[in-house]
């Protein structure tokens, strides 16, 4: 799955995260959400890393990855597409708008499209109702969409 | 210490600070049924994550039922155990808990030795009310060589992952994932196989349902005693003796050893052996190492390893090899008791009895489901043909009693078939922790001073605490004998010996609590720690009836190397009886 070898460099970035939070067990959700943001996503090799510095069997960190959504395990796309399915935009039609844009990316939630230009997630109000049904990508929040719109929009992006 | 006085259905009691509801009821003879808790107090060891509700009762003033396992008593409480609302509670709950669990009672592996289905008949549960067409979770079966695991079959009880991170501090296992999908698993929910497990099994013996089982081998064990073209022969371990008869309703404590050895010949055993010789071979193998190790040390040689580490666990074994790769070299090059059995049988025994040792099927009865690893690995074939072909647990030992139809408790005691079935005492104590090296001391002491022992009991290397030590005098040279069971203790040992802070001679390392008799291949203790303690009593009350109790004098141990091994460490003994061991750290 994620067996890419960490270079040194990599590993030595893992061991100062690990260094800021004291090499503290009990610190790990904090660890892994750095390590999470360097990385963009927590390897299987990431994760063994912490482990060791931390000194805990990696089945725990494991263990938390797969406990908390935020925790990725799969590498994010150059841009990171996000659907609300809050109350108000799945009402004003969001099931539809994810729909194309799976059709479009030929992905499921969750994935990478195979160019590695984007990436698909959910997530539930982002406190735009106003504008629904809504699309984060990246930073920059798309409203009032409906489905015809979303081959313009990525077609912004390189 | 002040106490603290309660109502507990009607009874007055009076508890310590800190005492649970659950622990003071049960002092008053009151049974609160509970799963995912458990406590084998004599040992240390307690699971209480508070997860089930089971336990729940009512506790007057209080909104919402208590888990009894997590509450502590406070002055002037009143608690409730068995009001309807309570009862309605524990049945709801175990519902629920049964709604996506699979119905094969029948088939499973733990048919009549589950908590659940005793807890369900417990709780009257006729029917699951509410969840028609519930999903029912689907995940990938493992299978190793020892270990099975159905997570299907998981009610997150957590048991096995305290045994597996606290108190072996393996960190093999662990709760992965939320809610419906929840369940127990290695890192990345690979094979047991590809993980640090040691195959101590632990976790199989305190799992309350079968999402964690053994591997049985009782098919094949049947095939083998059918097939016309085989000598089968059978050794067995000395804490399956002391445990086997729980299987058939006696009570904990209980030594079954002739009527086991009646039981296995009416099975259709050719010979029964006892793994009880192959312990004094230990002794002789590993006694001689200790003491050749020991006289380099006195010599001023400083690079010997000492301490010398036992080597009968293979959990152990396993344990060091995954964590310690630095110190493969420290522990005792002695194989274990098991695989010297068999390398014994199948080069000694069958040219004794003039057959090809791939017509000869050497079966072990162990307490242990390590064992089963053990006796598949690479360096115990011979041209691919095992030393030892299959190891069974006491339970599946009893499975075949039962099966064929033997009536074990009316059975007469026979005795073990010679040269491989004669034992000394010191060999029966190496089912408890502690034994193993106060086997060697018997023997190492009399080798060492030339003098013959006044006593040969050893009390202070006996007992449950999790690491103990003890000097004992050779004639003037003080030696420093450390004891772990457990593999969480013996991890402390190690990193105190990496560190530098003891100065012991001698460790033995075992990695079942309470040593071999409380191995995972055991009639299942159910939580009760007094089970251990009672095994433990009749291992000593078997040696101390031993006519012989020092190895070296096991008269069919002296023939041995009078006939074939030379002596102890020779280059015969060497090849048939020691072993080395492979970095396996990640």
């Amino acid at each position: 799955m994620n067996d890419i070898q960490l270079n040194k460099c990599q590993k030595d970035k893992i061991a100062e995260i690990c260094g800021e939070f004291g090499n503290d067990a009990g610190e790990l959700i904090n660890v892994l959400h750095k390590c999470q943001g360097y990385f963009g996503y927590l390897s299987e090799e990431v994760q063994r890393e912490i482990a060791r510095c931390l000194s805990i069997p990696v089945s725990k960190v494991y263990g938390v990855v797969t406990f908390y959504s935020f925790f990725t395990m799969k590498p994010k796309g150059k841009h990171s597409i996000s659907v609300c399915l809050g109350t108000a935009c799945y009402v004003r039609g969001a099931e539809a708008i994810l729909e194309e844009l799976k059709k479009q990316l030929k992905i499921e939630v969750g994935d990478v499209t195979e160019d590695g230009r984007f990436s698909l997630e959910c997530l539930r109000c982002v406190g735009a109702c106003g504008l629904a049904p809504v699309m984060l990508i990246d930073d920059k929040v798309y409203g009032r969409l409906d489905s015809s719109m979303v081959s313009g929009i990525l077609a912004q992006y390189d | 210490m002040d106490k603290i006085k309660l109502t507990i259905d009607n009874n007055e009691i009076e508890v310590e600070k800190g005492v649970t509801i659950f622990q003071a009821a049960k002092r008053i003879g009151i049974d609160i049924p509970a799963l995912c808790y458990m406590n084998l107090e004599n040992l240390g060891v307690e699971n209480r994550p508070g997860g089930c509700r089971i336990c729940v009762v009512e506790v007057e003033g209080r909104r919402n039922l208590a888990p009894s396992c997590s509450t502590v008593c406070t002055p002037g409480m009143v608690v409730h155990t068995h009001t309807m609302r309570v009862i309605n509670a524990r049945r709801t709950v175990l519902e629920l808990i049964l709604s996506d669990h699979p119905k094969d009672c029948l088939v499973c592996s733990k048919n009549g030795r589950c908590e659940l289905q005793s807890l369900a008949a417990r709780l009257g549960i006729r029917e699951i009310h509410s969840v028609e067409n519930a999903a029912v979770s689907t995940y990938k079966k493992d299978s190793s060589p020892s270990l099975k695991r159905d997570m299907d079959k998981c009610v997150m009880c957590r048991r096995c992952e305290t045994m597996c991170n606290e108190v072996q501090t393996v960190g093999a296992l662990s709760a992965i994932n939320r809610g419906f999908n929840a369940v127990v698993a290695p890192a990345f929910e690979q094979r047991l196989v590809d993980s640090n497990c040691t195959f101590c099994g632990q976790c199989v013996a305190v799992c309350p349902t079968g999402a964690l089982t053994e591997v049985d081998h009782t098919p094949k064990i049947i095939s083998a005693l059918m097939d016309p073209s085989k000598k089968v022969i059978v050794q067995t371990a000395p804490a399956v003796r002391a445990a086997l008869g729980e299987e058939f309703g006696m009570a904990p404590g209980t030594l079954v050893t002739g009527k086991m050895v009646s039981a296995l010949r009416r099975l259709g055993f050719d010979k029964v052996f006892d793994t009880d010789f192959a312990a004094d071979l230990t002794i002789m193998e590993e006694g001689t190492e200790l003491l050749d190790r020991l006289g380099r040390f006195l010599g001023g040689d400083k690079d010997v390893k000492l301490p010398i580490l036992t080597s009968c666990c293979p959990a152990w074994v396993n344990f060091i090899e995954h964590n310690y790769p630095d110190m493969l070299d420290v522990p005792s090059s002695a194989k274990s008791p098991q695989q010297m059995f068999g390398a014994i049988a199948k080069t000694y025994f069958a040219d004794k009895m003039g057959i090809d040792r791939k017509d000869l099927v050497v079966v072990s009865v162990m307490p242990c489901l390590a064992k089963k690893y053990e006796c598949q690995r690479e360096e115990f074939l011979v041209d691919g043909n095992p030393d030892v072909d299959y190891s069974i647990s006491t339970r599946e030992l009893a499975s075949l009693i039962k099966e064929a139809n033997i009536d074990f408790n009316s059975l007469p005691d026979e005795d073990f078939d010679a040269p491989l079935g004669e034992s000394t005492g010191a060999a029966v104590i190496f089912g408890a922790t502690g034994g193993v090296i106060e086997a060697a001391v018997r023997t190492a002491y009399e080798i060492f001073t030339g003098k013959k022992l006044d006593k040969v009991d050893f009390k202070e290397l006996r007992g449950l605490e999790g690491i103990r030590h003890a000097t004992i005098d050779f004639n003037g040279t003080k030696i420093n004998i450390g004891i772990a069971h457990t593999l969480g203790n013996a991890r402390k040992l190690l990193d105190g010996i990496r560190a530098g802070m003891y100065n012991f001679h001698a460790i033995e390392i075992m990695a079942c609590p309470g040593g071999c008799i409380g191995g995972a291949g055991q009639p299942f203790h159910h939580g009760d720690g007094s089970v251990i303690q009672a095994r433990m009593e009749a291992i000593y009350r078997e040696d101390s009836g031993k006519k012989i109790r020092k190895s070296h004098e096991n008269p069919y141990i002296i023939k041995l190397y009078e006939e074939f091994l030379g002596h102890p460490m020779s280059e015969k003994a060497h090849h048939l009886l020691h072993t080395c061991y492979f970095d396996k750290h990640d």
